[in-house]
């Protein structure tokens, strides 16, 4: 019996489940045309601060003119909504798409904390048994919503704040049509290092151009290099070493070296 | 996923697909040639993974709505995270909107939506600052 491999067969198929997806990442390129510069922050390391440096770099950025958007892409522990102060307020539905929330200094934003009851977890309808199957799709598919259902506009810089470790990188690096510019926050503890290195080197792996190391907490509990050795091995800069208690100049200052490296 | 009728060696052709409430989804799919139809069906399982993909077996008989996965899934969700404006919500100037960002946050969505229905309810599409003060003095809101 000669049974024709699925890739042999030439028959339209009315599914179209295939088309259906390239449409999903057209609609994300089609979303993205009018953003210049999207910058995924990221880290292999929870608690680093991604988010916080990732809201007054984006507040920073917006004082001196900058369009600028934030979307976070950490679904289950999501902060930037907070941090801009853009919780409150229903999302406006148009017919092309989600308006995102204006938060401070004019900064846009979209986060699954606006859309969460307050403290309930993310939870998808569905069934409970083997939820880990479909559960990851289902973060995915909220992940592309999120950049491509979201009427962003024209932006400058569209920053999209990723959750610790790799998976939501891989996932965000597969809806674009190109990979993104990585901005890498780490604390200065060696560990730190450790786990941000293999963050980073799975970025780049996948294409991802690295824009520079941030370095968070410096001068308090946190004892190390990590900054200066992660910068040097990937021969990329340092170019922030934020204090505890960070001045606006110290934003400032961040925001003009993001400008300049993008 | 395709299905092949191997006896007449041809695609088969989607029918029909149906939802019994239940969780599972049924897909029929007819050979064009001898007539079989074959039925697939998921479990719930199955079929979650393939909502979660945001695609339709059987194709899309309207276009994908936005965040139709968020918006259809997602549990615990505020009941008010959304604010339908039919395709008649005015979108809002850039100078609008920087005004709007210094009002402060805990008050900023109300004030928003104060704004959006003045000009709604006005047949206004774009919400700007002359909007505002216009909107402001109408209904009092000085400061806001």
């Amino acid at each position: 019996m000669h049974i024709r491999t699925y890739h042999e067969l030439t028959e339209p198929d009315r599914s179209g489940l295939a088309a259906q997806i390239m449409a999903q990442r057209r609609r994300v390129a089609q979303r993205l045309a009018g953003v210049g510069r999207l910058i995924a922050v990221m880290s292999g390391k929870g608690g680093v601060g991604k988010s916080y440096v990732t809201a007054h770099a984006a507040r920073a950025l917006a004082r001196v003119g900058r369009r600028v958007g934030v979307l976070d892409a950490d679904l289950n522990g999501p902060t930037a909504a907070r941090l801009l102060e853009a919780r409150d307020g229903p999302l406006a539905v148009r017919e092309d798409g989600i308006e995102p929330a204006v938060g401070a200094d004019g900064v846009r934003v979209v986060s699954m904390d606006q859309l969460l009851a307050d403290g309930r977890p993310l939870a998808f309808r569905g069934p409970e048994a083997e939820s880990f199957v479909w559960r990851g799709a289902a973060e995915a598919a909220a992940l592309r919503e999120f950049v491509g259902d979201v009427t962003w506009g024209a932006l400058d810089v569209l920053f999209v704040d990723l959750p610790p470790g790799l998976a939501r990188f891989q996932e965000l690096a597969e809806l674009l049509p190109a990979a993104p510019a990585v901005l890498t926050v780490t604390i200065p503890t060696a560990e730190s290092g450790d786990a941000v290195r293999r963050a980073l080197r799975a970025a780049l792996e996948r294409g991802a151009r690295p824009l520079g190391i941030v370095e968070n907490m410096v001068g308090g509990a946190f004892v190390g290099v990590a900054g200066d050795t992660l910068a040097r091995e990937f021969g990329t800069p340092l170019l922030a070493r934020v204090p505890w208690h960070p001045t606006p100049d110290v934003w400032h200052q961040l925001a003009e070296t993001i400008w300049n490296a993008v | 996923m395709k299905f092949l009728c191997v006896d007449c060696d041809r695609q088969m052709t989607f029918e029909e697909r149906q939802l019994p409430g239940d969780g599972t989804l049924a897909a029929a799919f007819r050979c064009p040639q001898c007539g079989r139809v074959v039925a697939m069906l998921t479990n719930p399982m199955e079929t979650q993974l393939v909502a979660s993909l945001g695609v339709q077996i059987g194709g899309r008989t309207i276009p994908a709505q936005p965040m139709e996965m968020v918006r259809g899934m997602v549990a615990g969700g505020k009941e008010d995270a959304f604010e339908d404006g039919g395709g008649h919500f005015p979108t809002w100037s850039d100078d609008a909107q920087e005004r709007l960002a210094r009002v402060p946050g805990f008050v900023r969505g109300m004030v928003k939506r104060i704004y959006s229905e003045y000009a709604r309810d006005r047949g206004i599409t774009v919400v700007t600052t002359a909007v505002m003060d216009a909107a402001r003095t109408e209904l009092g809101l000085e400061g806001m």
